[in-house]
């Protein structure tokens, strides 16, 4: 059939800047560019193009100018080009229309709507460069009460502690699974959380064998739906066990890895026929109920002798405050909730883009209804979707999250340009693919090292506001909203988020 | 290779698993030959044309790329009929001087990597010569994914 769609983006080449080299044209998985011999000249095939900008980038004369399709319909605020392009996509497809990452529709986003508060006069601030400043956090379940014995000068906790385990920053690497992404992506997340003393977590796509031994310890394993590559082994080498309801990007949908895309090595790994679609059903088939969320629970408990926190992840949705609760009470020691911007690799679009709440609601409404209820002890709350700096950490923290999860972010570290074909596994960065001629284009030593770099500068900067603040642990900080104040928000938004507005 | 008073004794090591088949290695081994060292220039107005001195071998996905590996024992060397070819005692490189070369090709069918090439236009070889004059090796420099190292030689004569 022929296609009605306008081109996407348009390729502008300085012809004055290229040499004809045909690194573009190797680059490119969408075959954009090609060497026309006749013409002596390099041409393109704009309306293959989805912007990925890695010829650009890999160009070494600058030549290559990309940029959105500058070609308008009639402008029109309610039919707008994307409305448009996407029904002329349907009427030849007849298909669901799919996307990847995360939700980019012009939704409120909360962060760029609260300020931080800085120490003036009355109290002082701490220059971390000077002074030891906390940014270790302990992720899992806490005790009631704590009873402490101070005998012989020392301190003992008396009290049973419940397993936590520690992250050198609040930062964590939210799950990408080996299939999804690539081997080498997968490694390079994996490698990053060690080095750092943070986590990664798995997906649901199993761990593989070979790493476990060396990054089990970093690692938070996921049993999603699907059940993919879960044995005693996976779960015992892991540092956190989480159970995976729902994702951010697509709530109440499940997931599905083609068959192409599931390798030698990725069917031992989620222990698949090779070849065979990698189905994830929408709901946990043994998941009807609270109640049958703790029978879960505990059999993972179970299963690794009440050594690991088990952590139950779930997508930001109407009623997430007394979801939450309900979680809390099944046993979960800690609750990861992704919000509406949180990405995906693959997810209906219109799902994608109207599904869900923002994160910055859902966590002040969970931190807020888990303390009324005086349980908020009882778990640590993870929040994801949407983190996108290190003043987005802190705000969260501040809201009541006890750690972030970042996603997007660490994949953008890496190389990627958020150009939501994830999909289609043509990844000309390396990431969100499996083709070995792709893949390689992701070194692990060096994507490690960029996401190691980007931990530590976030870090840094989360010092230099918590001591603005002229707080010393990020401890002091967690649900601490008197340091916030909204900028632009109306009653009913300040009153969930349970902040006071600017001047207040 | 002279930086500063420093002499590096070395050779290029490449990584196959990271390299990614895109050919800037050629571009930039072009570059660093070339009269004026401007990518544009180099390509666009210089005659001769710059070539390059490594090639980049593939059989997708598999693609490395591949210069003069400055072996310890070199068979081009011992192949030259001419003497253009010599074991630089000093720093361990295999050298090639365009003034004794008599364009004999022997040296291109001993070598066992293929890392000896033909100039067709000068009827000369070209191999590497890891940047002599500049800074660091343009290939390694310039190489976007870490595929090809500058490993120094573990001894005074070259040796690995």
């Amino acid at each position: 059939m022929y296609s009605y769609l306008l081109p996407e983006f348009i390729v502008e080449r300085r012809e004055d800047r290229c040499i004809a080299c045909r690194v573009c044209e190797r680059q490119c998985a969408n075959d954009v560019h090609a060497y026309d011999p006749e013409l002596e000249r390099m041409v393109s095939r704009a309306e293959a193009c989805v912007g990925c900008q890695r010829c650009a980038v890999l160009c070494p004369t600058g030549a290559l100018l990309i940029r959105p399709h500058p070609a308008e319909y009639r402008p029109n605020s309610s039919w707008t080009r994307e409305k448009l392009q996407d029904l002329k996509k349907q009427a030849e497809t007849g298909g669901v229309i799919l996307t990847g990452s995360g939700n980019d529709k012009p939704y409120r986003i909360y962060w760029d709507h609260l300020v931080l508060n800085a120490s003036q006069v009355t109290n002082p601030s701490i220059d971390p460069l000077r002074e030891p400043m906390e940014l270790k956090t302990f992720l899992g379940r806490k005790p009631d009460t704590l009873e402490i014995d101070l005998d012989n000068g020392g301190v003992k906790i008396e009290s049973a502690l419940h397993p936590n385990v520690p992250v050198a920053t609040p930062i964590v690497f939210s799950a990408m699974s080996y299939g999804a992404i690539s081997y080498q992506a997968f490694q390079s997340l994996a490698r990053a959380a060690k080095e750092a003393g943070t986590l990664f977590n798995t997906g649901e796509g199993g761990l593989p064998k070979e790493m476990r031994a060396a990054y089990g310890g970093n690692a938070i394993v996921q049993c999603a739906s699907g059940r993919f590559g879960v044995d005693p082994e996976y779960l015992n080498c892991a540092a956190v066990i989480e159970i995976k309801i729902g994702q951010g990007a697509k709530p109440g949908i499940g997931g599905h890895l083609p068959g192409e895309k599931v390798s030698e090595n990725i069917s031992v790994t989620r222990m698949i026929p090779r070849g065979t679609d990698a189905l994830s059903p929408a709901p946990q088939h043994d998941i009807y109920s609270i109640e049958d969320l703790s029978m879960l629970i505990y059999a993972l408990k179970e299963a690794t002798n009440y050594e690991k926190p088990v952590s139950v992840k779930i997508a930001a949705v109407h009623n997430v405050a007394a979801i939450a609760s309900g979680m809390v009470r099944a046993g979960a020691d800690i609750i990861a909730i992704d919000g509406l911007r949180g990405g995906t690799g693959a997810a209906p679009k219109i799902i994608r883009d109207n599904v869900g709440i923002p994160i910055e609601l859902a966590l002040a409404a969970v931190d807020k209804r888990l303390r009324e209820e005086g349980i908020r002890n009882k778990c640590s709350i993870l929040a994801a979707g949407g983190i996108r700096c290190s003043a987005d950490v802190v705000k969260a923290i501040a809201l009541g999250a006890d750690a972030v999860y970042i996603g997007t972010a660490a994949l953008v570290a890496m190389g990627c340009t958020l150009c939501q074909k994830c999909y289609t596994g043509k990844c000309n960065w390396g990431i969100c693919t499996q083709d070995p001629y792709l893949a390689k284009r992701l070194n692990p030593e060096i994507a490690g090292r960029r996401l190691v770099n980007l931990l530590h500068g976030w870090s840094h900067e989360i010092k230099e506001m918590l001591g603005g603040m002229g707080i010393n642990a990020i401890e002091s900080l967690r649900g601490n909203r008197e340091h916030l104040r909204g900028v632009g928000l109306a009653e009913w938004e300040l009153d969930v988020l349970g902040v006071k507005g600017a001047g207040e | 290779m002279v930086l500063g008073r420093v002499i590096l004794m070395g050779r290029v090591l490449v990584k196959p698993e990271v390299c990614i088949g895109c050919h800037l290695c050629e571009i930039w081994c072009a570059v660093a030959h070339s009269r004026s060292k401007n990518i544009i220039k180099a390509f666009t107005s210089e005659q001769p044309k710059p070539l390059p001195r490594v090639i980049v071998e593939e059989r997708l996905p598999l693609t490395f790329a591949l210069s003069c590996r400055h072996c310890a024992e070199p068979d081009c060397v011992f192949a030259c009929i001419s003497g253009a070819l010599y074991k630089d005692r000093e720093t361990g490189r295999v050298v090639h001087d365009r003034a004794r070369c008599v364009g004999c090709y022997s040296c291109v069918m001993a070598c066992p990597y293929g890392c000896v090439l033909i100039n067709e236009r000068e009827r000369q070889v070209l191999k590497c010569d890891l940047c002599t004059g500049l800074d660091f090796p343009y290939c390694v420099s310039h190489c976007p994914n870490g595929a090809l190292v500058y490993e120094e030689a573990a001894d005074k004569h070259g040796g690995f």
